[in-house]
C-alpha cells in the first residue's frame, strides 16, 4: 500500500467548495448554483476511494447543513448515500467516457436532490418546485471541467 | 482488493453508521429545544467561512466607498439632511394624528392601537438554501425574546422568530418555503394569504377567486388576522397577475419590500404589549 500523502490538499479543495456554496451571488443565479461540495466529494471518492469515502462525506454534509441552514443531518445523510454508491462502483465508473460519467453524475445528483427534498418534506413540510432541479443540470455541465481540473490538481500535487 | 478497506469497517457498515448518526442529528435539530443554541455555536464556529465568502463583495463595496469624493459625500449628506427634515415634519403630524385617532377610538369604545416595544438585533448568519430561508439573530431569551415574535426592517416585514436560545434566535423569513402570512390589499381591503416559494424576490398570493379586484402595483399589508403579525405593516407589492379562466383561482405573485437577501439589522417587535398596559390602566376608572 502506497503511503498516504496530500490529505491537506484534499481538504483544501473541499473547503473551497464549501466557500463556493455560501459565496453571495445575485439571487437570480442562486437557483442554478451547482452542488459544489458534492461534486468535489464525488471526484475524490472516485479517485481515492480508500482515502475519501463515507466518513468524509458525512462530515462535509454536516458542515453543509450548518452553512446553508437545512435541518442538521439531512445533507449528511444524502452525501453519505451518494458517496457509498460512488465508492462501491468506483472501478466501473472510472472506465466510463466523459458523457457517460456526466450522465451518471446527473443521476446521482438527482438522487441527492430527491433524498434532500424527501427528508426536508418529512421534517419541515417544504413544497416541491421543478426549479429546485436546476443544480442537477448545471452539475452535469460542470462535471467534465471539474474532473479535468481536479485530476490535474491531484497529479501536480501528487496526492495519493 | 481484499485489503482495500482493511483499515476500519466495511463500506456498508459505514453507511449504516452514517445514516444512524444523521437520523440522530435530525431528531435533535427538529424535535429538541437545545438545537437553537447548538446551531448558534456551530454557526459561530464556521463564521470564518461566511466571512471569507463575503470578502469579495465587501471589498468591492468598501473600495467604492473609499473612492467617493468629498463632493459626493457632501451632496449625500445634504440630501440626507433634507430627507430627515421632511420626515421629522411628517412625524410631528403623525404623533398628532395618532393621539387624535386614539381619542376617537376611545370614544367608540375600542382599544387604542399603540405600537409595542421593539428591539434592534444584528444578523449573525443568513441561510440561503431554497428549503430554508432563515436568519440567526444575536438576541435570545436573555433579552426577553420569545418564539413567534415578528421581525421587520425599515422597508417592511421580514419574518418571525421560530426558536430561541439564551443569546441567539432563529427567524423564518416570509420567503421561506414553509411560511405564509395573512395580508390585506391596501387599495381594496381584499384579504388574502401570501406564501413563500424559497425565492428571495417572490411570494405567491394564494386563494384569490378570479373576480377579485387586484392589479399590479397594489400594496399588500399585514392584516393582523393571523395573530402573529401586527396590523398594517407593508409586506409586498403585486408584480404579476395571471387570470386563467380554466383555473379556480388567480395566480398572483408579489415582490417583498424588504430586500431579504441582504439583511444586516432587524427590529424585533412585541405586538400588543402596550395595548395590554393601556387596558389595565383604563379598567379602574
Amino acid at each position: 500500500m502506497r503511503p498516504a500523502q496530500g490529505l491537506g490538499f484534499i481538504y483544501l479543495s473541499l473547503i473551497t467548495a464549501l466557500l463556493l456554496t455560501v459565496i453571495p451571488v445575485p439571487f437570480q443565479f442562486s437557483l442554478f448554483r451547482p452542488d459544489w461540495v458534492l461534486l468535489v466529494l464525488m471526484y475524490w471518492t472516485l479517485a481515492l476511494p480508500r482515502r475519501v469515502n463515507i466518513g468524509t462525506a458525512f462530515f462535509m454534509g454536516f458542515l453543509t447543513d450548518v452553512l446553508v441552514g437545512t435541518v442538521l443531518g439531512v445533507n449528511a445523510l444524502a452525501f453519505s448515500v451518494v458517496a457509498f454508491v460512488m465508492a462501491v462502483n468506483h472501478l466501473q465508473i472510472r472506465n466510463f467516457g466523459v458523457i457517460q460519467q456526466s450522465l451518471l453524475v446527473g443521476l446521482l445528483l438527482a438522487l441527492y436532490q430527491l433524498l434532500l427534498f424527501w427528508l426536508s418534506n418529512f421534517l419541515t413540510g417544504v413544497n416541491f418546485r421543478p426549479a429546485y432541479l436546476w443544480p442537477v443540470l448545471t452539475g452535469m455541465l460542470v462535471w467534465p471541467w471539474l474532473f479535468w481540473f481536479l485530476r490535474r490538481y491531484r497529479r501536480q500535487l501528487k496526492i495519493q | 482488493m481484499n485489503d482495500f478497506f482493511s483499515r476500519g469497517p466495511a463500506l456498508g457498515l459505514r453507511l449504516v453508521f452514517a445514516i444512524a448518526c444523521s437520523v440522530g442529528l435530525m431528531f435533535v435539530d427538529r424535535y429538541t429545544e437545545s438545537s437553537t443554541q447548538l446551531r448558534s455555536y456551530l454557526t459561530s464556529a464556521v463564521s470564518p467561512l461566511f466571512y471569507v465568502a463575503s470578502l469579495p463583495e465587501s471589498l468591492i463595496s468598501g473600495a467604492s466607498e473609499q473612492l467617493l469624493s468629498q463632493q459626493q459625500l457632501l451632496a449625500e449628506n445634504a440630501e440626507l439632511k433634507t430627507r430627515l427634515l421632511n420626515q421629522e415634519t411628517q412625524l410631528q403630524l403623525l404623533s398628532f394624528l395618532k393621539q387624535e385617532n386614539n381619542k376617537l377610538r376611545a370614544l367608540l369604545g375600542s382599544a387604542p392601537v399603540v405600537e409595542g416595544q421593539r428591539l434592534i438585533a444584528e444578523v449573525l448568519a443568513v441561510y440561503s438554501h431554497p428549503f430554508s430561508h432563515q436568519i440567526v439573530l444575536n438576541k435570545g431569551t436573555n433579552d426577553g425574546v420569545t418564539v413567534h415574535q415578528p421581525i421587520i426592517d425599515e422597508k417592511g416585514v421580514l419574518g418571525q422568530i421560530v426558536s430561541v436560545g439564551p443569546n441567539s434566535s432563529r427567524a423564518l423569513l416570509i420567503s421561506d418555503n414553509t411560511h405564509a402570512v395573512s395580508l390585506r390589499a391596501e387599495r381594496t381591503g381584499v384579504r388574502t394569504v401570501a406564501e413563500g416559494l424559497g425565492q428571495w424576490d417572490m411570494l405567491r398570493v394564494i386563494h384569490l377567486p378570479l373576480s377579485t379586484d387586484i392589479r399590479e402595483g397594489d400594496r399588500l399589508l399585514t392584516s393582523g388576522l393571523d395573530g402573529r403579525f401586527p396590523e398594517g405593516y407593508p409586506v409586498a407589492e403585486v408584480i404579476n397577475v395571471i387570470r386563467d379562466d380554466s383555473q379556480p383561482f388567480m395566480t398572483v405573485y408579489a415582490k417583498p419590500y424588504a430586500s431579504l437577501d441582504r439583511i444586516r439589522h432587524v427590529l424585533i417587535l412585541w405586538p400588543g404589549t402596550q395595548v395590554e398596559a393601556v387596558r389595565q390602566e383604563e379598567e379602574p376608572e
